[in-house]
């Protein structure tokens, strides 16, 4: 029996171990905030307000779906107070589902016209942060190699010349896709978008799951064309990819980038802070020394040299309102895996 | 001597029950109440201060089990007092904490039979803390000791309270978070006023959907439904690592080849790499700007394709992935094999080829199914390598994922898919216990055992190395581009020396407080670090355990409790993820945010691999060394220790090895879970190989496999062989 007060011994030791890791927060003020947007712009965002502000943030970057899918599970006891970036559509979800707080910011008038108009439309739950142009970029190298013109327009990527040389997210598991969708009904009405999907389905090589995978799949040669948010496509040439960008000739849409408190929020007061200074010139500037090269929300944030001219673009009036409402989402998903997703090539 | 009577394992236990709900902290100290009065006091103490006051019912249930202090009570009576107690005091924990919420009444007919107010106020509280868990414990412990009173188990406390224990931490860690998620997919909420209705027919409707059934492929060049991709590449990827691993274990077990070591070092390899990063080299080498694709097109005028992309890339990767799980199961399967048998059989004339199909192979019979089903469950469970090379071949896990986190978010979809992975899981369990049989596999026995393992036949030998020689080169190349990758500007595009990749993960400045740590990556390793070196010896343990438990005790609901245990590593990382938000991010089990969820995650998602090495190997011992043992007078606990553990050293080391290199290199699971505090090192990498900095991913993925392989070694020289006094071949 001694042995097996030993091992009681042991497993009671255990647990108390176990007390280690479980430690709890410390009682210094605080702010959790989940960041979608990339490690490198999340970590200096979250130094430089440590320092101004005093206050520890608790940083953790997920994509925005997952964060989507923790706070809707977290729903009845929430952990995080703020969540900075990701696909505005997937915000407006969260608004939808009551998962976020409504908040009036001091620097609201100071927000371009697309930011103030997401706020509108979610009742004030979130706001515009950034936003980015939908288009492609081509692999120099590769496009040479084909002998064939530069693409400039939608219209040239259904050219059978590109057969299984462009590359696209899935819609169904990417927001950039279910943008490219969205947009091409806007602009073309809706059974003339699915015709040109259609066709281009023919020349498409793979739908991937993750919306920025086609840009790092051009960088490296693995497929001639891809489709996606230019900024994406801006920060591998930056790097030194034979890549270059082009904004369709014939318009096309764009994502806003968003930022909602959450509602139930530990440290509601934190968060608001946050939210102020996150519209600042100061705080938006620190985008483009971490090769993110959106255009930011505030109309006195410098625009970086390299960054997609917003203004030299065609771009379409997008209805966030009716594109990223759940049912009209649903629809459209629908209809595609009925006519694109498994046409015959 | 004065409560001589009753064993010392009672009186402590009765201790930490009072000291449960006297001296420790009954909730948790969350971070936003740490400052109130209410965090820090034991049960009493709330209740003496006229707070929470029902947990005062907790205090009857520990006056019952006092009794047994009482002198001159039969044995009888114990076992009652015992017993009884601790059901009513776990029945209390349990139905207190399940019915009193954050908010209020979880079960408000709680509510309206009592009074939705008690003493003025709606009762309200937080998760359980220290005194709460070692309540719980203390009364499963108690009720244990009862159990083994009234002869259970031959009255063997130890084992009664190992399978109640066991039984209580898979009950509370698996079936619950699990049944939680399960129950969500027929649940449809009524609207955001807040509750729901049982949906059957809509959850019918939606798994009849040709994306899931459909066999278009058979008859077209359309895709097949889900489940028949994922059905066969789990049968492929089971199959060809079950192969490879039976060619790499009778290589390293069986041959006198002069470098098995290489072969074995070589056979861990990708078992230790964290995920992305092999699919991500596969595209480097055969994609379609890959470097062998290059070399094709240049000298043979292969056209450079996009084959990668699809089935042949995810069962490459898979194989790559899971072949090494498959040799560490099939290495202890073969060394455990008497050689007195084989010799048996030469001596009869069989010649080595004969010898080696009647006895070598059938006696591996456990191993290679055990081997097959943890490939098939792994292929199945696997995510990141159909995310990176899926291509258009679309498998659940990937569905899964979507379902829960893509653009189209359908919960209740999520959970039905699951459950047809669950399903199909159970199959492959329930064919590969009809495979294995009743047949007996005992090779390790009392007696003396001093032949010559029997050496391969020469054909057996050469076929084994026309698999173990390709394989182990395609490695090589592999894991050559990963290195490179580390040194370089960028992988693929520019091949200029570089430590810039290290410098951003690992820097160290000296400061005037000493080094600091100013590396992006430290935080996310010394965490991973943290959590790894917890989560193993409990993993190990807890598999070894249960493994015993399975394979040698006779216990009612045993079939039920294996399948629970199957339950965890069945379910997609993903599912598991959001069942655990679902299930502990509210009182009275609320642990998110911690790093003890983490260490739980990992603990019962790993430790399937623990108990299938353990019942391999125990299915090989002669149960007869246990009895000798405990007919010698030993108790259960040492014959454990001193008779099965040593022979189980294989599979020790295989439960080791695996569970720390989980921890550092699964992701779906805890991609969840992380949190500021406790970020994991897989989720660093995996947004390094979204932003796609290749590179830093890469830079951290080799200081990792480094770790890991430093890891392994000190794991084998800790734990060492088991001595089986076999002779050397002279």
């Amino acid at each position: 029996m001694r042995q097996a007060f030993k091992y009681f011994g042991t497993v009671a030791g255990f647990v108390m171990g176990l007390a280690a890791v479980s430690s709890p927060a410390s009682a210094q003020q605080s702010l959790t905030l989940i960041c979608s947007v990339q490690e490198e712009w999340c970590r200096p965002m979250a130094e430089q307000f440590e320092k101004e502000t005093g206050i520890k943030v608790l940083m953790t970057r997920k994509s925005t779906g997952e964060t989507y899918a923790q706070l809707k599970a977290e729903a009845s006891n929430p952990k995080v107070d703020i969540w900075w970036g990701g696909t505005g559509d997937t915000h407006l979800q969260a608004a939808e589902d009551g998962l976020t707080e409504a908040y009036e910011s001091p620097m609201l008038p100071q927000m371009h016209d697309w930011s103030a108009k997401i706020w509108k439309q979610s009742n004030g739950r979130t706001i515009g942060i950034y936003s980015g142009a939908l288009g492609f970029g081509y692999n120099t190298k590769m496009l040479a190699q084909k002998n064939t013109p530069e693409p400039r327009c939608w219209a040239d990527l259904i050219n059978p010349k590109f057969r299984d040389e462009v590359q696209v997210a899935d819609p169904n598991s990417s927001g950039t896709a279910y943008t490219l969708i969205a947009t091409m009904v806007q602009m073309m009405g809706e059974d003339k978008a699915f015709d040109y999907m259609k066709a281009l389905h023919k020349n498409i090589n793979q739908y991937t799951k993750s919306g920025a995978a086609p840009s790092k799949a051009t960088s490296l040669g693995e497929t001639t064309i891809g489709i996606g948010f230019l900024h994406d496509y801006v920060a591998t040439a930056v790097e030194g990819a034979p890549v270059k960008i082009v904004a369709p000739c014939e318009g096309t849409g764009y994502e806003i980038g968003s930022m909602s408190i959450v509602k139930g929020a530990k440290n509601l007061d934190a968060a608001k802070k946050w939210y102020d200074w996150a519209l600042t010139p100061k705080a938006q500037s620190l985008a483009a020394p971490a090769k993110s090269y959106q255009i930011q929300s505030n109309k006195a944030t410098p625009v970086p040299a390299q960054a997609p001219k917003m203004e030299e673009m065609k771009l379409i009036d997008f209805d966030f309102a009716k594109y990223g409402s759940s049912a009209e989402r649903k629809r459209l998903l629908a209809r595609w895996d009925a006519e694109v997703r498994n046409a015959a090539k | 001597m004065f409560l001589s009577h009753l064993p010392r394992s009672v009186l402590a236990l009765l201790a930490l029950a009072w000291a449960s709900v006297l001296v420790l902290p009954w909730y948790w100290l969350s971070s936003f109440d740490a400052t109130s009065l209410n965090g820090s006091l034991a049960a009493f103490w709330l209740v003496a201060h006229g707070k929470s006051v029902w947990l005062a019912g907790l205090l009857l249930p520990l006056f019952t089990l006092s009794l047994v202090l009482l002198p001159r009570l039969s044995q009888r009576q114990i076992a009652w007092l015992l017993s009884l107690g601790g059901l009513l005091a776990l029945v209390m924990l349990l139905g207190q904490g399940f019915a009193i919420g954050l908010r209020g009444w979880d079960w408000p007919w709680v509510g309206q039979i009592v009074g939705t107010q008690v003493f003025g106020a709606i009762p309200i509280q937080q998760g359980l803390g220290f005194g709460g868990y070692a309540y719980l414990l203390a009364a499963l412990m108690l009720m244990s000791q009862g159990l083994a009173r009234f002869g259970l188990c031959r009255g063997d406390a130890f084992i009664v309270s190992s399978i109640t224990l066991s039984f209580g931490l898979i009950t509370l860690f698996v079936f619950f978070p699990v049944s939680r998620v399960l129950i969500q997919s027929v649940l449809v909420p009524d609207g955001p006023g807040g509750g729901t209705t049982w949906a059957f027919a809509a959850a019918l409707h939606k798994l009849d959907d040709p994306s899931i059934w459909g066999l278009a492929c058979l008859s077209s060049t359309r895709n097949c439904g889900v489940v028949w991709n994922t059905l066969f590449l789990g049968v492929v990827v089971g199959a060809g690592s079950t192969l490879l691993g039976l060619a790499f274990a009778l290589i390293a077990g069986r041959s006198q080849w002069p470098f098995k070591p290489v072969i074995r070092l070589l056979s861990v390899l990708p078992i230790i790499t964290p995920p992305f990063v092999i699919g991500l080299a596969l595209i480097l080498l055969f994609g379609r700007s890959g470097f062998f694709t290059g070399l094709l097109s240049e000298w043979f005028d292969i056209p450079r394709s996009r084959w990668i992309y699809g089935i042949y890339g995810v069962t490459l990767a898979q194989l790559l992935a899971f072949t090494p799980i498959a040799f560490m199961i099939l290495l202890g399967v073969v060394q455990g094999i008497s050689p007195s048998m084989e010799e048996a059989a030469q001596t009869l004339r069989a010649d080595r080829w004969t010898t080696f199909r009647t006895i070598t192979l059938p006696l591996l019979r456990p191993g290679l199914a055990n081997a097959f089903l943890v490939g098939f469950v792994e292929s199945l469970a696997d995510f990141g390598n159909p995310l990176v090379l899926g291509g258009n071949f679309d498998v659940l896990s990937t569905k899964i994922f979507f379902a829960v986190v893509g653009s189209a978010v359908d919960e209740s979809r999520a959970a039905l898919l699951a459950l047809i992975l669950l399903v199909m899981t159970l199959a492959a369990f329930w064919v590969q216990n009809v495979w294995i049989g009743k047949k007996n596999y005992t090779t390790l026995t009392g007696k003396g055992d001093s032949g010559l393992a029997a050496i391969l036949p020469a054909g057996v030998s050469w076929s084994c190395a026309l698999f173990v020689i390709p394989w182990s080169l395609f490695m090589l190349c592999v894991y050559g581009i990963i290195v490179v990758g580390g040194f370089v500007v960028s992988l693929g595009r520019d091949y200029t020396p570089t430590l810039k990749h290290f410098e951003t993960a690992f820097k160290i400045t000296p400061s005037d407080f000493g080094m600091q740590f100013s590396g992006s990556a430290w935080n996310s390793f010394f965490a991973t670090l943290e959590v790894a070196a917890i989560s193993t010896p409990f993993t190990a343990a807890l598999g070894l355990l249960i493994g015993y438990l399975l394979s040698r005790q006779k216990f009612s609901g045993k079939s039920v409790f294996e399948f629970c245990t199957m339950l965890s590593f069945a379910i997609p990382g993903t599912v598991i993820g959001v069942s655990y938000i679902l299930a502990f991010n509210v009182p009275p089990f609320e642990m998110t945010g911690t790093g003890m969820i983490l260490v739980i995650c990992f603990v019962f998602r790993n430790i399937p691999v623990g108990i299938r090495a353990t019942m391999a190997t125990l299915s090989q011992v002669d149960p007869s060394l246990d009895e000798a043992s405990l007919t010698l007078g030993a108790s259960s606990l040492t014959t454990l220790r001193r008779v099965i553990l040593p022979l189980l050293r294989p599979a020790i080391i295989t439960a080791l090895v695996y569970s720390f290199v989980r921890t550092m290199t699964s992701v779906s699971a805890i991609i969840f879970l992380v949190s500021a505090k406790y970020n994991m090192a897989t989720t660093y990498i995996v947004g390094r190989v979204e932003a796609g900095e290749y590179g830093v991913a890469i830079a951290y993925s080799c200081v990792l496999i480094a770790l890991m392989l430093a890891m392994i070694i000190l794991i084998q020289l800790f734990v060492g062989d088991r001595a089986l006094g076999r002779r050397k071949a002279s």
